[in-house]
């Protein structure tokens, strides 16, 4: 008797769980998968605060999607499509902003609140901007690029307004406050978490987003997924077209690929070049190609020592590069080419831009000769495993190049976790790496590639006199508004930097995106990360 | 019986001991500097040697050390810097994933390999012997994450058969109340049988794909000591006394060859774990393989240092109950304890 109602009561679980559940589930699962979007990448952030020690880039698409700052960009139409106006303000918790000589005044917008429902007040701009000031490590150092640097320049004026004061006159100061780090946070709230170690709080932000921003994270499982939903009373902009977006680590290029193509993923950024050449011919995705704002791939020569001492061989190599086969072999096209510039071509005011030479195998042995290294030399070539999917290939095809000119090189894999102590020693002689400004000045890459305050970027250890002078001058001049001395000494330091050749430019990297066709409203910004607030589906 | 578990316990202490200085200074001699890592892409050294500072790597080795040990004491392992949550946390919610996709694969590889390993011994050298042998072979030699993708391009990609390689769960279905970990038995235990098959499906690939590669050595370990067996006199003497073939076989021969084979069991079992990292990197599973190289490639000490330390349990764990499971087994074993 009892087996027969137990077979019974299985049997309409069974049935229940196999005929009724699907007919139940399925609208319900189509409705939010309409309203939800999935997106594939390979890692995911490793903290939510921009603020928090090493947080990596992941982390910035959480913090700039769940945060508002005072401002932020206009959108304009860029070559492929949205692209953030770097020149254009629009107010995201400001309602005004009022730029004096030495100071800019933002009025908040009233009806500003965070996510927990507390309003947004001036106090909390102050205790953001004081914390993105004093934390340390990457957030400190960003603030400084905008000559941001002490909690005595944000100052309380009354509880709507708030004033920040420049320590000198500097163009990149407003820009820089409208970068990830300035984001807002709700003071209140994250003080309730402090404690004396950690007077910041930043134990509560790594897990936990307290922002006023037009999304908030609703579940986070480290290097699995990371889940937001929108922010119903977000007053930044526009409400977001998008109710829920899962974003899923999947580690394997391939299976990331599948997902887009077998249409179960809406969007994923970072799949090999080949791929995405392979998807955009198939037509079936929308692909977006946009180059790196202010961002070159380069070869690097150590010019302290010999024999990259010597502007002879720096030349022999920038005439042995294999140029057009890593734009063809490497990128698959995907990029935009930094070299073979018209010999007749003026130096235009602008960044990056190409220089003239080309592969010219003949023309690098003469000057290897005339270097005094007609029988070569042995030197080693070294590139970031991190990126070993394009670096490998563009060290491989660069030895064989060099080889022709008798450089013999030998290839150093390092480690990712590796390479940034290896860059810091400045010691490698020979080496391929990238480098990219958030924000879009000549003058910004300069400062940290070429000037002879020997930044970390300035991996060359290059120094010369006449480029740091034009250097030095261009931001004077941007800051004073001087246009005419500006132009000058951006071309001055462009053409030094091409005379000396100290690093030789490759390309410019694009950002490539894909997406399913019936997503719309990706746009570009210096971050290089999706923004969530306009994309939509269907 | 208890007299021999604690015996084992005591030889497990020191044992541990070693594994936890070993990796404490294994991981410092790995290249990489943690702090250059964390502090971003535009720092300068100032700021690399802040990040420095908070992450304790300032101190003097033994200072770091001792630390560690008391950390340890406190079942602290200390924090990811990658995925920024505390090791042990992250061990607990990843371990079941891993040993729910472990198990399941070693199941799978069972069920098919040790009947196929007693028909290729029963049938030595006829056509079943050969294919067994050919199957196992090919299993073994290709690369996990190689069968893997394979599986993916062909039920996922081309067929549509299997789910996408999302991990654990479909998307749009959300996990079990936690019961095991274990999402097949935590379903069941809710009664939400949608669940149930939804991570069974997402379970399958991978575990086939574990399965391929764990075939061989039960399978030949299986046949080789089967063949033993049934040359042996008793075996003889049941069949002259008339007993059925199924009966010698399955009742008096396999339960003698067992031994063997759940040595290899459990070597398997050890083995999976380790090529677990691959698959689990193939199929987006969040289990403690793809924690611990993500954190190995960034140098992130905790989580290395967390995991080695996890796996040596398991493997003391592991062999105490194949230890104990011999006793079960064969009573002349249990003797000499």
């Amino acid at each position: 008797m009892r087996r027969r109602e137990f077979l019974k009561s299985a049997t309409a679980l069974a049935a229940t769980s196999v005929l009724g559940a699907p007919a139940v589930l399925s609208p319900a699962k189509a409705q939010s998968r309409q309203e939800t979007l999935l997106i594939v990448s390979e890692s995911g952030p490793n903290n939510l605060d921009i603020h928090g020690v090493g947080t990596n880039v992941p982390g910035y698409e959480v913090s700039w999607n769940c945060y508002d700052r005072l401002i932020s960009h206009e959108m304009k139409t860029g070559p492929t499509g949205p692209y953030y106006d770097k020149n254009k303000f629009k107010m995201e918790l400001a309602d005004d902003m009022n730029v004096g000589d030495m100071s800019v005044t933002f009025k908040l917008k009233k009806k500003a609140t965070f996510q927990d429902g507390t309003p947004v007040t001036a106090k909390d701009i102050k205790w953001s901007l004081d914390r993105a000031v004093s934390v340390g490590g990457f957030p400190t150092f960003q603030m400084g690029a905008g000559s941001l640097t002490k909690p005595e320049q944000f100052v309380v004026l009354d509880d709507n307004t708030v004033r920040v004061d420049f320590a000198r006159k500097d163009r990149l100061t407003i820009p820089d406050l409208a970068v990830i780090v300035p984001c807002v946070i709700n003071s209140e709230l994250v003080k309730k978490h402090a404690t004396e170690k950690d007077p910041w709080g930043m134990e509560y932000t790594k897990l936990n987003t307290a922002g006023g921003g037009a999304y908030k994270v609703t579940n986070w499982v480290a290097g699995t997924e990371v889940v937001v939903e929108r922010n119903e009373n977000w007053v930044g902009g526009l409400l977001p077209k998008t109710k829920k977006i899962i974003w899923r680590m999947v580690p394997s290029a391939g299976n990331r690929r599948a997902l887009l193509e077998r249409g179960d993923a809406d969007i994923s950024y970072d799949l090999p070049n080949k791929d995405f050449v392979e998807l955009k011919n198939e037509g079936k995705l929308t692909i977006v190609s946009t180059p790196y704002s202010n961002g070159i791939q380069y070869i690097g020569m150590n010019v302290k020592n010999p024999p990259f001492d010597n502007v002879k061989v720096r030349e022999a190599v920038a005439y042995a590069l294999p140029y057009q086969k890593i734009m063809d072999a490497v990128l698959f096209g995907l990029a935009k080419p930094m070299f073979g510039a018209a010999a007749d071509k003026p130096t235009e005011v602008a960044w990056p831009q190409p220089h003239k030479y080309i592969t010219d195998i003949a023309k690098a042995k003469a000057l290897m000769a005339e270097a005094g290294y007609a029988n070569g030399f042995d030197t080693t070539l070294s590139f970031d495993l991190g990126f070993a999917g394009v670096n490998e290939p563009i060290c491989v095809l660069t030895q064989e190049s060099l080889a022709q000119i008798g450089i013999r090189t030998t290839i150093n894999k390092v480690p990712g976790a590796n390479w940034r102590t290896e860059l810091n020693k400045k010691t490698l002689p020979l080496y391929t790496n990238v480098f990219s400004g958030w924000l879009d000045y000549p003058e910004y890459f300069f400062i940290w590639c070429y000037h002879g305050k020997n930044s970390i970027f300035n991996t060359m250890s290059y120094q010369s006199k006449a480029c740091d002078a034009f250097i030095d001058g261009a931001v004077a001049a941007a800051a004073s508004g001087d246009q005419a001395t500006y132009e000058t000494d951006v071309k001055g330091f462009v053409d030094t930097a091409y005379t000396d050749m100290p690093r030789i430019p490759l390309y410019q990297p694009y950002v490539n995106v894909a997406m399913q066709k019936n997503v719309s409203g990706y746009a570009y910004w210096f971050h290089r990360r999706l923004d969530y607030r306009t994309l939509a589906k269907g | 019986m208890l007299g021999l578990i604690s015996k084992r316990m005591l030889l497990v202490i020191p044992n541990l001991i070693g594994v936890v200085i070993i990796t404490f200074f294994l991981t410092r001699a790995l290249p990489g500097d943690p702090a250059a890592y964390f502090a971003g892409p535009a720092a300068t050294k100032e700021a690399i040697e802040q990040v420095r500072a908070k992450l304790g790597l300032d101190k003097p080795l033994v200072v770091q050390f001792g630390q560690y040990v008391s950390d340890l004491g406190h079942l602290n392992l200390g924090n990811s810097l990658t995925t920024g949550q505390p090791v042990l946390t992250e061990l607990k919610n990843r371990l079941p994933a891993s040993a729910e996709l472990t198990l399941f694969g070693l199941i799978l590889s069972m069920v098919i390999a040790v009947p196929l390993g007693i028909l290729a011994a029963v049938r030595q050298g006829s056509s079943i012997d050969h294919t067994c042998r050919v199957v196992v072979t090919t299993g073994v030699s290709l690369p996990v994450f190689f069968t893997g993708l394979l599986l993916v391009y062909a039920f996922y990609f081309r067929l549509g058969w299997a789910p996408a390689p999302l991990g654990r769960l479909d998307v749009f279905f959300s996990a079990p109340p936690q019961v095991t970990g274990f999402y097949l038995i935590d379903s069941l235990l809710n009664r939400d049988l949608a669940t149930f098959c939804a991570s069974l499906s997402q379970l399958l690939l991978p575990g086939f794909t574990l399965c391929i590669f764990s075939l061989a050595p039960i399978a030949r370990m299986t046949r080789a000591s089967m063949l033993a067996v049934l040359a042996s006199d008793f075996v003889r003497t049941a069949r002259a006394s008339g007993l059925k073939s199924r009966t010698v076989i399955v009742t008096y021969a396999f339960r003698n060859a067992t031994l063997p084979v759940v040595t290899t069991l459990g070597m398997v079992f050890s083995f999976l774990l380790g090529a677990n990292v691959l698959v689990e990197k193939v199929f987006a599973w969040p289990g403690i393989g793809s924690y611990a190289v993500e954190a190995l490639i960034a140098s992130d000490f905790a989580p290395v240092q967390g995991f080695v330390l996890t796996m040596a349990i398991m493997y003391v764990a592991l062999n105490l109950a194949i230890d104990m499971l011999y006793g079960v087994i064969d009573p002349r074993v249990r003797l000499k304890g």
